[in-house]
């Protein structure tokens, strides 16, 4: 697979002859981790690449996707059958690329369940909303076959009836290729009846949203995909007992998806070789915000953070030393100031080590003329306008942080109200229906963890030169 | 068309799919039950309950505002969160089914403080303005802010950008909207799509923009809107007519039971200083569960309008001239003493059963039988003689069962909305089908349209019809007559032959399921014709007797045109309408708010009402007049208090006193025997029915048409009519 990406330069051999095999990903919920298998993790070599037309630099048609080698012996794989492939993903210790970060081959064999006469649907969550968050993009308009095909082969493996692609309603040129590339597909009798010639019945729809961040959580998806509110739903009953349109779901990330073909050309062990153990394979990574040469590109996991910004993203504006704080995984995960940023490794593990998360490793880069305090107000302000109001936690109490925050930026507040920031933060975490009211209080939480001098020195400005305005109002 | 939100629905059809597969291996073995720990308590429960439930069978209550036990689970307050040993975050009790072993802790710290997180929330943007709220006393917020939140505010933002503002929505004339208020709970939208089924409410905008509302302004207008008041539990919905009235800690409640419609639903009547100030409904699983139709709830108003207060005599120039009780009583005997036995009685639809059997034994005495009901029902056959010719013999939780049911010429949603509610629930919960045979109303629910030829029912019966066969697979079938029909010419044919479909349904069940059912319109009927009054006004129109007495009849069952001008006319009862209007002497009784009384509702069912206030001006019980009446002319009746008249009541009728019971009726295979010999020619008329649309519900008794209330909900359902949003298939 020949690869133009210029940016690995110093590619290393084959690495994998360095791996090893892998147990069964359960091992996540092992309290100490297996060894490490190797020293030194990335740069990925070129022929480890999966998302080989990441830059669209060929054609994303069905003949180039062809010729790079997708829906290359589909028919093979969809005929070893359901068990191989779980057992295939599970080996490989894939784990979902949407940000929660669950191992794909056990969330896959929730669906092998005996049928009760419902079918089954497998839902591909291209909602991508987050923001710092631009992978699945890049998928569906350069890779639309990798995602179709990987639809296919993920369908199988739960034996699913068909695939719902629910795409961002922004995303109009990505949709428009998903569109062709799946008008491609049936047209090559890839999918639909008879799917590849396999005698598997197949279809792939895709509906595109209406520009609701909480669509992207899996139950509110369904229902907005069901025609009604994205609102989410109570869990249990769970998508995989009662999900869309009443029948077993599955919701995965585009990434996820997108992976897995490759995944069972070159077998899990190779997959399972990248990146430390529990947190093995290549992952596309966003980098945006104060870099000199912002990018999205697929790196092998683990990679330490300072290399993947001063590798590919043409290092911190102004250099690492500018550098002020960086957002890890997308939006809804906690800042890590420079001195954590140095040794960050850029995986599950070593992320939750630094008491932030991988997320969708969207990493945004912010240096030191960033105004921090404003950055993160403008993030609840986000979340405060797309929390769907359902419960009561995210809905008022997301906005209360963010009207907090507001006051923060200026100072127009008193020290004690940072401890109640951080308490309402708590307020709401896990206290919800869905993820989204912790998203919005982690990265409050973060400032506070890390910029609290910052915070309180702002108010002490703000009160040495308004005096006579003790927090009055504004 | 779905009946419920699929995520609820399917749950219970995996249910139905996968039991019979269960049930073949294990005999329906029950399942078995789980233990599991509330505040180290330990208890047994099925599979499937709900944190929240497990804890209430060990009397734990777990505080919520979106919970409610008869509406779908939303899990949306987050009031309910409680710990779970070794759950690392709190859990929705409401909607969490328990696991086995599972140690809930309802008081640790935890818990206590989500509660007050959620607590200091659900406050922040309450405008705290109880004491000009109408909920202020009985609020949900109020009381668990007391025992669950924190004892000071810390929102310093109040200094800053202040509260969240929500314009007030006109919603109608029932329900006062004060929407700030609103704690988004959703009770109110998920009542309205479940149990009223209109879709009306719903939520717009997101996060702290969130509404509730129409989304298009109109009126939320339903025969059941009065209950999302009760529902809701904030002062966000309160009720308009109640508004700054009354406080309900000053208030006297009353238990009583409703009379406005055959239902006799339970209420509770709020009094104070000798006024109704509101009419609520009271729990009674076997009748109205916790609902209240508006009729009953909202006409409270007109208890104190158009009420008769003092005897009246018609003067020489045809008017009613006030007069003493002496002297009325006097005129009405002498009247009567002439008349000697040429008297007769018209009962109205409120009659409670004590006038009924003080008027009847007194007419009897005097040498008549001429005792009448408003309400015709056909003589021929059994005639009224079998108790199942005239009762909702399956019981209104008998619906609950059905899997088929077929109305004949009613429309329950306005004859008895609590009947229609109980239909609905069937239709959502069990899968009924429903099939109507009269004009295509709108019931809430889908059903399929027979006709509105009475001949569908001969096709019906002789097996013809489509739908005859889904009736012969029902494993429980029922049939709904309404008591309209009867009132027509063919209504013996009718009645006769939907008593041989429902003997040919039950001989195929064979097991104790009722199928026939009447349901009746108004309140006194079951109980007139259980102590043997003569339905229909018939008889009186063929020999016009000399005096007439009306029992609060006012539907004009006999206008003064039909009577010889010789007759004079005795009218006793609370209001001054269409009966007063007729009357030469009229004789003011007591609403059924101001008496003591008892009442039969379509089910056999004998209930009965308390004083809650008493009687305006010079007006008297009902049976106490008819007892002083029959003192003065001289055929005194043989029972001084209320004890010795409803000792009367027991030797006529035994299932009057047995009080909350419904009484079993039976000879069912006798009455469609009799029937037969019967006329049985139907008539090509066409099926109609009294009530069609909303507006013609609000109106239909002397209480009901002298309430403004009720006359507000008429226009407002006009207005809504003339609205560019109006739809004519949904209202």
């Amino acid at each position: 697979m020949a690869s133009t990406l210029t940016r690995a330069v110093f590619t290393k051999p084959n690495l994998n002859q360095v791996a090893v095999p892998l147990g069964n990903v359960l091992v996540r919920k092992q309290q100490t981790a297996p060894p490490p298998t190797k020293e030194k993790y990335g740069p990925l070599a070129d022929e480890d690449r999966i998302f080989t037309n990441l830059y669209g630099r060929h054609d994303w048609r069905l003949k180039g996707a062809v010729k790079r080698g997708d829906w290359y012996k589909t028919k093979e794989i969809i005929d070893k059958g359901a068990d191989f492939i779980i057992n295939e993903v599970k080996n490989s210790g894939l784990r979902g690329r949407g940000g929660a970060g669950f191992p794909s081959g056990m969330k896959w064999s929730f669906m092998n369940k005996p049928s009760d006469g419902r079918p089954k649907y497998l839902v591909v969550n291209a909602d991508e909303g987050e923001p710092g968050t631009c992978k699945d993009r890049e998928i569906m308009r350069h890779d639309p076959h990798k995602l179709v095909e990987g639809c296919l082969i993920a369908g199988r493996a739960m034996g699913a009836r068909a695939a719902y692609i629910y795409i961002r309603g922004e995303f109009y040129n990505e949709a428009s290729n998903m569109q062709v590339a799946i008008a491609e597909a049936y047209q090559a009798g890839l999918i639909g009846k008879n799917a590849c010639g396999s005698g598997y019945d197949f279809d792939v729809f895709m509906h595109r949203g209406a520009g609701a961040y909480i669509c992207g959580e899996e139950t509110a998806l369904i229902e907005s995909l069901e025609g009604k509110q994205g609102k989410p739903r109570l869990k249990p009953p769970f998508p995989a007992d009662v999900g869309l349109f009443g029948c077993p779901t599955t919701v995965t990330n585009v990434e996820t998806v997108a992976v897995s073909p490759t995944i069972l050309r070159r077998g899990g062990k190779w997959f399972a070789g990248l990146g430390r153990p529990r947190n093995s394979g290549t992952k596309l990574f966003n980098i945006s915000g104060h870099v000199n040469t912002p990018c999205t590109v697929e790196e092998e996991m683990s990679i330490p953070l300072r290399e993947l910004i001063e590798r590919h993203a043409g290092g911190v504006r102004g250099g690492w030393d500018n550098l002020l704080a960086i957002i890890p995984g997308g939006s809804s995960t906690p800042l890590i100031p420079k001195e954590v940023c140095d040794n960050a490794i850029m995986d599950f593990d070593g992320l939750l080590a630094c008491q932030t998360s991988l997320g969708t490793a969207a990493i945004i880069v912010m240096d030191k003329s960033t105004d921090i305090v404003k950055a993160i107000s403008r993030l609840i302000m986000f979340y405060k306008h797309e929390s769907c109001g359902q419960c009561t936690p995210c809905r008022e109490g997301i906005n209360w942080m963010y009207k907090i925050t507001e006051r923060f930026v200026t100072g127009n507040a008193q020290p004690a109200e940072i401890d109640m920031l951080w308490e309402l933060s708590k307020q709401i975490e896990g206290h919800t229906i869905c993820a989204l009211g912790d998203g919005a209080a982690w990265p409050v939480q973060g400032l506070i963890r890390h910029f609290r001098p910052e915070l309180e020195a702002r108010m002490k400005k703000f009160h040495e030169s308004n005096p006579q305005r003790r927090a009055a109002a504004n | 068309m779905l009946r419920v939100p699929l995520s609820k629905a399917l749950p219970n059809a995996v249910k139905a799919v996968c039991s019979p597969k269960r049930g073949s291996t294990t005999l329906a073995k029950a399942p078995e039950k789980i233990e599991v720990f509330i505040d180290d308590k330990s208890v047994m429960v099925e599979p499937g309950t709900t944190v929240l439930q497990a804890a209430a069978m060990v009397g734990v209550e777990i505080p919520r505002f979106c919970y409610h036990e008869r509406l779908a689970v939303a899990g949306n307050c987050r009031m309910c969160l409680v710990e779970v040993e070794k759950s690392p975050k709190p859990v929705a009790a409401c909607a969490m089914p328990v696991m086995k072993g599972w140690r809930i802790k309802t008081n640790s710290d935890m818990t206590k403080k989500a509660r007050e997180g959620v607590m200091e929330f659900l406050l922040v943007n309450h405008p705290l303005d109880c004491p000009i709220c109408d909920q202020g006393g009985e609020c949900d917020l109020q009381d668990q802010s007391m025992a669950f939140g924190s004892d000071r505010s810390r929102f310093t933002d109040i200094q800053f950008s202040g509260k969240r503002a929500v314009e007030d929505k006109d919603v109608g004339p029932l329900i006062k909207t004060v929407m700030t208020r609103c704690i988004h709970c959703t009770r109110c939208i998920r009542f309205a799509s479940e149990v009223a089924g209109i879709d009306d409410l719903g939520t717009t905008g997101r996060g702290s923009d969130m509404q509730i509302g129409t989304y298009v302004e109109k009126f939320f207008l339903s025969e059941l809107s009065g209950n999302v008041i009760d529902l809701c539990p904030v002062g966000a919905l309160t009720s308009k007519p109640y508004a700054f009235t009354a406080r309900p800690w000053e208030t006297r409640k009353t238990e009583s039971v409703d009379v406005l419609d055959a239902v006799g639903s339970n209420i509770i009547v709020s009094t104070r200083t000798g006024e109704v100030m509101r009419i609520l409904p009271r729990l009674n699983e076997e009748v109205n569960e916790e609902w209240l139709s508006d009729k009953a709830r909202f006409s409270y108003d007109g208890l104190k309008r158009q009420r008769l207060i003092t005897p009246m005599l018609k003067g020489p120039e045809g008017e009613l001239l006030p007069v003493e009780w002496e002297d009325a009583l006097s005129f009405a005997s002498k009247a009567i003493r002439d008349a000697g036995s040429e008297i007769g009685v018209i009962a109205g639809g409120q009659a409670d059963a004590e006038a009924l059997i003080a008027l009847k034994d007194l007419i009897n005495k005097l040498g008549s039988e001429l005792v009448c009901t408003e309400r015709a029902f056909p003589d021929d056959g059994a005639g009224t003689d079998l108790r199942s010719s005239y009762l909702l013999n399956s019981k209104i939780t008998g619906i609950e069962e059905a899997d088929v049911v077929l109305l004949i010429g009613t429309n329950p949603r306005f004859e008895a909305p609590l009947v229609n509610s109980r239909i609905r629930k069937a239709w959502v919960h069990n899968e009924l089908e429903v099939g109507l045979i009269g004009p295509c109303v709108n019931l809430t629910y889908s059903f399929d349209h027979l006709g509105e030829d009475p001949n569908v029912i001969e096709e019906v019966l002789s097996g013809k019809h489509p739908f005859a066969k889904k009736l012969l697979n029902a494993k429980k079938p029922l049939i709904i007559l309404g008591s309209q029909q009867l009132e027509r010419n063919d209504g013996v044919a009718i009645l006769s032959k939907v008593q041989q479909m429902a003997k040919h349904l039950s001989s195929k069940i064979g097991s104790e399921w009722k199928v026939l059912n009447i349901l009746q319109q108004v309140a006194s009927q079951v109980a007139a014709l259980d102590l043997g009054y003569k339905a229909g006004v018939e008889s009186l129109k063929e020999c016009p007797p000399k005096v007439l007495f009306l029992l609060g009849a006012d539907e004009c069952a006999i206008t003064r045109d039909d009577l010889p001008q010789s007759t004079t006319v005795i009218y006793l009862g609370s209001h001054g309408d269409n009966g007063a209007s007729m009357a030469d002497i009229v004789l003011p009784a007591a609403a059924y708010t101001e008496k003591q009384a008892t009442y039969v509702n379509t089910e056999g069912r004998a209930q009965q009402t308390l004083v809650a206030v008493t009687p305006p001006g010079m007006a008297r019980e009902d049976w106490k007049i008819i007892r002083a009446i029959s003192e003065v002319v001289g055929k005194k009746l043989p029972y001084d208090t209320l004890n010795e008249i409803r000792g009367r009541l027991e030797q006529v009728s035994p299932n009057l006193t047995r009080y909350g019971e419904a009484e079993e009726a039976n000879f069912y295979d006798q009455a469609v025997e009799l029937s037969k010999e019967a006329c049985n020619k139907l008539d090509c008329e066409p099926l109609e029915v009294k009530y069609k649309d909303l507006e013609d519900y609000y109106m239909t008794d002397p209480i009901s048409r002298a309430s403004t209330t009720m006359a507000k909900c008429v226009q407002a359902v006009r207005k809504q009519k003339e609205s560019k949003y109006y739809d004519s298939g949904t209202a």
